[in-house]
């Protein structure tokens, strides 16, 4: 470590005003901070509510999903090898299966973006923000483990771009990133994004005769009657266990309630993330979810699921833990953020129930609402100046 | 200088002065017909011919119309004029004319003729007000022809119907993007060529 920092601080001059290699200042300023606190205090007094810089919360955030996304690598080869019917392997042969088979695509995510991220910065001049070290995580685990590397480098390259950067970078996208990229490639390659052959890997191993590789939302989506068994890859029921903890096909990492759950308490414990918008999200989809179990009805199958296996099953619990509770397009006030989080839950459930187009409503709940969000802030502040103005003026007449 | 002054009125929509990137005009039929080129194209004729007479039209009468009616008179004209085209259309390609539906009805509310009606030809004679048409019309068009250059060629891998991607693309993994079809992905490319347009006018940004 000592080594290292002395060649650093050898070849800084370099990168400093004056130096030869000054255009690439912010690259350097990037890494340098990456890898070690700047030296660099300020003179006069300073304000610091919090010694949380953006740097410590995106790094929280990422430890928060390893849970989620160990867990997934680990389903990646539960599923595969079921699938072809080998399913009686060690931990860690189905471990790095999983590993090797997402490792490109979280490469592929995170170079297109850091990429775009640093030649943008280099171009206007700013220092590197870190806001993508939790995007470039994210995105791969809100997608099938089939997707191909150039379609998600295409879809980061948008999303980085047109939901970020051209707003200001980050900490000024009223849009989540990661969903932003999700929702491109749901709309522009949907043969790859839905449907049976999309969240199973098989490679090019034949299948055994029972499997099926459709989510269970999936198998809900596309089945016409109303008593529906959801199913494990081959053909057997989904017991609660299964639900709860994932052993299931789907985005790999959102299957794991259990794993969702440890990776809210860590951002709970930190602060990282709003209980607030936590708690309403979840109450906002169970009261939703048990409306439509009350009056389920087989024209919209995904209605006989129980409330607690709507919450369990699909991305739900992760876009509300992950998701919704991104600090920046998420409401501001607090009591916008009640408001905001159980609309989300609302929304994800009713589009999940009552579109049949789309067998999960997650993502289009937590879009929906992030646009929605600056107006549900402006109306709470303006009730709450409204109110103390009538105080005002009662008091002095 | 005189002759510049005369063809100001064709040569300053089509880049400066554009009706699409500039006044903002027209955006919806610009998102409507362009996710294939054949259309894009056929609408920017249907939209040129149309202005182009409307302004003829409405300059030779610009002084006798009375004020206080002018917009039911230019929306008669406009609309007898589109009667036309739709019927032109409809006998010579029909299977255009089916791909545009109501669109080519709806020229008749394109604001980009209505805009220019009002603001060029009634106050023109029918000489300028004719370059003014020809020049608006094919500003529209650059626009539309360039957006569904983009959106056919990426949403469908074709250009005037025609493959441009081979087969062996394909048989690698590429696929159309079913977005660029959608017309959201429209309105980003409208956004993409306004943001070159304003980066290389530097006195067009506000």
């Amino acid at each position: 470590m000592k080594g290292l920092k002395r060649n650093i601080d050898k070849i800084k001059p370099h990168f400093e005003k004056g130096g030869k290699l000054e255009k690439l200042h912010s690259v350097f300023d990037g890494f340098y901070t990456f890898l070690f606190t700047p030296n660099e205090t300020s003179r006069s007094g300073v304000h610091i509510h919090d010694s949380n810089d953006s740097k410590r919360t995106m790094i929280t955030v990422v430890l928060a999903l390893m849970p989620c996304c160990l867990f997934g690598m680990w389903n990646i080869g539960l599923q595969h090898y079921l699938a072809i019917g080998d399913a009686d392997r060690n931990f860690f042969s189905l471990f790095f299966y999983g590993f090797f088979a997402v490792l490109p695509q979280i490469l592929t995510a995170y170079i297109v973006g850091l990429g775009i991220e640093f030649i943008v910065a280099q171009m206007r001049g700013h220092e590197i923000q870190e806001g993508f070290l939790v995007s470039g995580i994210l995105i791969p685990m809100i997608c099938p483990v089939d997707t191909p590397c150039w379609m998600l480098a295409v879809a980061v390259a948008f999303a980085v771009i047109f939901a970020k950067e051209v707003f200001g970078g980050t900490g000024y996208n009223f849009l989540n990133v990661a969903l932003v990229t999700r929702a491109f490639l749901f709309f522009s390659y949907p043969s790859k994004m839905s449907g049976d052959h999309v969240f199973v890997q098989l490679g090019s191993q034949q299948a055994v005769d029972s499997f099926s590789g459709a989510t269970p939302l999936g198998q809900l989506a596309s089945s016409s009657d109303g008593a529906v068994t959801l199913t494990n890859v081959l053909g057997d029921p989904l017991t609660a266990t299964d639900i709860f903890f994932g052993f299931y096909p789907g985005s790999w990492g959102e299957t794991s309630t259990f794993c969702i759950l440890i990776g809210a308490a860590i951002l709970l414990l930190t602060g990282m993330a709003n209980w607030r918008i936590i708690l309403s999200g979840v109450l906002g989809g169970f009261f939703m979810a048990l409306i439509a179990h009350n009056w389920a009805s087989p024209l919209y199958p995904v209605s006989y699921l129980t409330p607690f296996e709507q919450l369990g099953l699909g991305g739900f619990m992760f876009a509300i833990v992950f998701m919704a509770t991104d600090p920046v397009t998420a409401c501001r006030t607090n009591i916008g953020k009640y408001i905001y989080g159980a609309l989300i839950g609302i929304v994800a459930i009713l589009i999940r129930v009552y579109n049949t187009g789309y067998p999960e409503g997650a993502m289009l709940s937590v879009l929906l609402m992030n646009c929605f969000a600056p107006l549900i802030d402006y109306c709470v502040v303006n009730s709450n100046i409204r109110r103390r103005m009538r105080r005002i003026t009662v008091k002095n007449s | 200088m005189n002759l510049k002054k005369t063809f100001l009125p064709l040569v300053n929509p089509l880049s400066k002065d554009n009706p699409v990137i500039v006044q903002v005009l027209g955006i919806c039929s610009a998102l409507a017909v362009t996710a294939k080129m054949e259309p894009a194209l056929v609408m920017t004729i249907s939209v040129t011919a149309v202005l182009a007479i409307a302004n003829v039209l409405i300059s030779l009468l610009r002084n006798t119309i009375p004020s206080s009616i002018r917009i039911i008179v230019q929306l008669v004209v406009v609309a007898a004029l589109v009667v036309v085209v739709d019927q032109v259309l409809k006998a010579w390609n029909y299977e255009i004319s089916k791909a545009l539906s109501v669109f080519i009805g709806l020229i008749i509310t394109n604001c980009i003729i209505m805009g220019r009606l009002e603001a060029f030809a009634l106050n023109n004679r029918p000489w300028p007000a004719f370059l003014d048409g020809i020049g608006n019309g094919l500003g529209y068009g650059i626009i539309l022809i360039i957006v569904s250059f983009f959106r056919e060629l990426f949403g469908s891998g074709t250009l005037f119907g025609c493959q441009i991607f081979p087969d062996w693309w394909y048989e690698a993994g590429y696929q159309n993007n079913g977005m660029m079809i959608l017309p959201p992905m429209a309105l980003i490319v409208v956004a993409c060529i306004i943001w070159a347009h304003r980066s290389i006018n530097k006195d067009l940004q506000e």
